[in-house]
């Protein structure tokens, strides 16, 4: 996992694509004055991104991910650092003069001109040959499955439509890569799932870097490749979706990303690859060694849906601590116990609903919590 | 329920009447057979004096003195008053504040104050009062409203509208003539109308900006004494009418667009 980092994070391109990343951020800042104050929307981010791949920056609002993306489009100029575009320095080109287009949250439809003449927009600008122009018009139209509805004009068109419009409009002009801005922001929930599909469908038909911005952390676990992890102006975590989710590199990410246990302790001992961590009366958290020695004080999260609930004591090798149950929330396909700690730590556990009308445990029962070794995860490691 | 809305489309119609009521009467007295110099009681229907229209040569000038006037106006305040919407709608400026002052006391002040101290202004600078001032005077209190209906479609728009645009290959140039001012119109040519209306029948700021100039409402101004002729009422009603079919055709294509 050479591409993992805390941090501003590598400018490494994703393992078996092109060497020169499409997209290259390279320690980009970008501060504003706001009552005479400087303020860093963007503290410094350094990331690459490969040709093709579906890229997320992911983030709470606030975060830097959309300022940041705007500086990839060229509608913010960085305050320092350079954005590259397949190894060109573009920081000092006007959004019209880069070779990559954006879908806005809004869609940002033209209102006074119908589908066709919206999507041929860009084409018309490059002076491209008006049969061309038909052509391509037609085959991205059909891509987005909007054949038929060249003549209506956008408010004439459902949200979905309107975002397949401006999918088209960006598309149709072959960039170089494709920046999205929460662009599935506006449509319900329905739709939202429908149109995540479609959007991995549409990037794999093109081939188009995808750069996806949105605070939606589902959104960019299903579709992403790799997901840059930003808070406060920085990139906590760029890696793969599994190794986002599976090994927060921060608090932060661990936090954000799923719902997520944290539990301090300090080693106890090390018993092979295996630091022990005393928690509570006769439990312990199991957790790869690492570099670390008796004594230090360590942060490890665990996944909910990794802990097993039982009422006597595991048997085996395990991570095994007690607690009380303080709540139970039935989910339907799965249900959502809440687990008071001795020390005062609460612990969310899911389990599937296999059976019928069985729930492993009641509200003020005294239950074990274990789980597997390689499921403690230590932050930072 | 039935009896309030009997009385509402009794309201209703009463209203119309009330605002229609002049104008079909200076349309009827255009047709009036009258002999008498004053146009006032009903004498019977003739055409004639749509084939007269043009007896009185110091009338028709004033009339295409008036039209002129009221088509560079339109055409400059539009213009100005247009840039100065975007600008107020768009951006933050030193001097904005007082921009908008300025504005809204052009728009507020009575015109007897505007007339009597642009009268004065120009004596004092010693320009000759004629023609030219009355359109720079017109100017002067048209591009306000323009300004103002403009501004107001400008802060109405999503700007990342006019960012796809940029994104999408157009220059600031071609973005604006495309996109911003496409979106803008129905603000600007609501403007453009305003500023015309309001230059063609203005009489108080005219009378004093005027000089040896007269214009339509100054000279009808002048008739009233020794009685206004039926052809006043006629080429009052062709403007009336060349005024509403703009504003027809005007809301039809507003009705398309939006």
């Amino acid at each position: 996992m050479s591409d993992t980092q805390a941090g501003t994070g590598a400018a490494a391109a994703a393992p078996g694509l092109s060497p020169v990343p499409a997209i290259e951020l390279d320690g980009v800042v970008k501060e504003y004055v706001a009552r005479g104050e400087v303020v860093q929307a963007v503290r410094g981010v350094t990331l690459g991104i490969a040709a093709g791949e579906f890229f997320s920056l992911l983030g709470p609002s606030g975060c830097g991910k959309t300022t940041t993306m705007r500086m990839i489009a060229g509608f913010e100029e960085p305050s320092r650092g350079a954005v590259r575009l397949h190894g060109h320095d573009v920081t000092d080109v006007p959004p019209d003069k880069r070779d990559v287009n954006m879908v806005f949250q809004s869609y940002a439809l033209f209102p006074h001109m119908d589908v066709r003449e919206n999507v041929a927009f860009g084409l018309r600008r490059r002076k491209v040959a008006e049969a061309e122009i038909r052509r391509r018009v037609g085959e991205m139209l059909e891509i987005v499955d909007l054949t038929g509805r060249e003549k209506r004009r956008p408010r004439e068109l459902s949200g979905g439509q309107q975002q397949r419009v401006a999918l088209a409009r960006a598309l149709v002009n072959k960039p170089r890569a494709l920046l999205l801005d929460e662009p599935l922001g506006a449509l319900d929930l329905k739709l939202r799932q429908a149109m995540q599909v479609e959007l991995k469908r549409i990037q794999r038909e093109v081939g188009v870097t995808f750069v996806y911005v949105t605070h939606d952390q589902n959104e960019a676990l299903t579709m992403s490749e790799r997901i840059a992890v930003m808070n406060d102006g920085l990139v906590e975590q760029l890696a793969t979706p599994r190794e986002v989710y599976e090994r927060p590199a921060t608090p932060f990410v661990a936090g954000f990303i799923g719902t997520s246990n944290l539990l301090t302790g300090t080693v106890e001992r090390i018993d092979g690859s295996t630091a022990v961590l005393p928690l509570g009366a006769g439990g312990r958290v199991l957790v790869e060694r690492g570099g670390r020695q008796a004594g230090d004080a360590v942060v490890v999260t665990v996944r909910p849906e990794k802990i097993t609930i039982s009422a006597g004591e595991p048997e085996g090798n395990l991570s095994a601590v007690r607690g009380t149950v303080s709540e139970v929330v039935y989910l339907g396909t799965s249900t959502s116990y809440a687990v008071g700690l001795a020390g005062g730590e609460e612990v969310t556990v899911f389990q599937q609903n296999a059976h019928d009308g069985i729930t492993t445990a009641e509200r003020g029962d005294s239950v074990w919590l274990s789980w597997q070794q390689q499921y403690s995860y230590a932050i930072g490691s | 329920m039935r009896t309030g809305d009997r009385l509402l489309r009794i309201y209703v119609w009463l209203v119309l009447a009330w605002l229609f009521a002049p104008i079909i009467v200076m349309i009827v007295f255009g047709f009036n057979d009258t002999r008498s110099k004053s146009n006032v009681s009903w004498q019977g229907f003739t055409l004639a004096w749509w084939g007269r229209l043009d007896e009185f040569p110091l009338l028709t000038a004033a009339v295409l003195d008036s039209i002129t006037i009221a088509l560079l106006v339109t055409v400059i305040a539009t213009v100005l008053g247009t840039l100065m919407g975007i600008a107020l709608g768009r951006h933050r400026f030193r001097g904005q504040a007082a921009t908008n002052l300025v504005m809204f006391a052009a728009i507020s002040s009575p015109e007897l104050v505007m007339g009597a101290s642009l009268l004065s202004l120009f004596v004092s600078m010693g320009v000759e009062t004629g023609y030219w001032t009355i359109v720079v005077a017109h100017v002067l209190f048209a591009v306000s409203f323009v300004a103002v209906t403009v501004r107001a479609r400008v802060v109405g728009l999503d700007r990342s509208v006019e960012e796809a645009a940029r994104d999408l290959g157009a220059t600031p140039w071609v973005t604006f003539w495309r996109v911003t001012l496409p979106m803008i119109l129905p603000g600007v040519v609501a403007g453009a109308l305003l500023a015309f209306a309001l230059s063609i029948d203005d009489f108080v700021i005219t009378q004093f900006t005027s000089g040896s100039t007269t214009t339509f409402p100054l000279w009808i101004y002048g008739a009233v004494r020794i009685g206004v002729p039926p052809q006043v009422n006629i080429l009052g009603t062709l403007i009336f009418a060349a005024g509403a079919a703009i504003a027809v055709v005007n809301s039809i294509n507003a009705r398309r667009r939006t």
